[in-house]
């Protein structure tokens, strides 16, 4: 089809996608419109990693992402009960300055990615990284200590995020 | 290339992916939608650090978005705590209303 391969075919029509509903999770006024956008959005970027045969972390990223952390989103939006009506809004003139900057970040990066040239010319046809069993041998053998500490982190999160959501310390 | 598709492509996706989260972040109000913006550019560099794995395949980068994950789901568990509680306090969330730092 017009020369391009299924993959880029994917590609192209995933990024627009995922381009399309952060988009939308920008400037969608309802916060939990924005949320179902995001996960939307999650849901793409999964789909990149499955293209870029790392699917472990494809279905990591979907079960974290999408199915722990926005819902988390949710029930705190639905505690505070927020909607539409609440939802505070910048001014016009606040927001141009905002889309002017990111359009500068934009151009600053695009600037820089044109002088790199052509980056990845190898050719890895059928990557097998990403995995469970390399990158499980990977993670417990050269990363052991860095994946104990981030447990620690969790934990240290988790008695954290009580301790604050409770009602009076004592 | 890799699988066909020229890594600058994901370099641009990623950087258009990161400055949608940054411009988020700038222009709402709204605390919660400021989180999930920072979500957003938090996704953009891991999908960069996969591509680039892919591309030289080392696993390396693929571990590294795991510990990123784990971060962020730390994040994720004290910021909205943190949210919550001054929800309870002031009833507001608001960027604009939280300014007892200023004077």
């Amino acid at each position: 089809m017009l020369g391009y391969t299924i993959t880029q075919w994917l590609f192209g029509i995933l990024s627009f996608l995922a381009i399309m509903f952060a988009l939308m999770v920008v400037f969608s006024r309802n916060p939990v419109s924005s949320v179902l956008y995001l996960v939307l959005t999650f849901f793409c970027i999964a789909g990149h990693y499955l293209l870029l045969n790392a699917q472990f972390l494809a279905v990591v990223h979907i079960v974290v992402y999408a199915g722990a952390i926005m819902v988390l989103f949710l029930f705190v939006i639905m505690l505070m009960n927020l909607n539409e009506d609440t939802e505070p809004q910048r001014t016009w003139l606040s927001k141009i300055i905002a889309a002017i900057a990111g359009g500068m970040l934009l151009f600053v990066m695009v600037g820089s990615l044109k002088g790199a040239g052509e980056l990845g010319l190898a050719q890895y046809g059928h990557s097998q990284i990403g995995l469970v069993k390399n990158l499980g041998t990977v993670l417990f053998k050269e990363f052991l200590f860095p994946f104990e500490i981030a447990s620690i982190l969790l934990l240290a999160a988790l008695v954290g995020a009580i301790m604050i959501g409770k009602k009076e310390i004592k | 290339m890799l699988n066909g598709i020229s890594i600058n492509y994901y370099l641009l996706l990623s950087a258009v992916l990161f400055i949608i989260g940054a411009v988020g972040v700038m222009a709402r109000r709204n605390s919660i939608i400021i989180f999930m913006c920072i979500e957003l550019m938090l996704n953009a560099v891991n999908l960069l650090l996969v591509a680039f794995s892919t591309l030289h395949n080392d696993a390396a980068g693929q571990v590294f978005v795991f510990f990123i994950m784990a971060v962020a789901a730390a994040e994720v568990a004290v910021g909205l705590a943190i949210l919550s509680m001054i929800y309870r306090n002031v009833k507001n969330i608001d960027t604009d209303v939280l300014t007892n730092l200023k004077n």
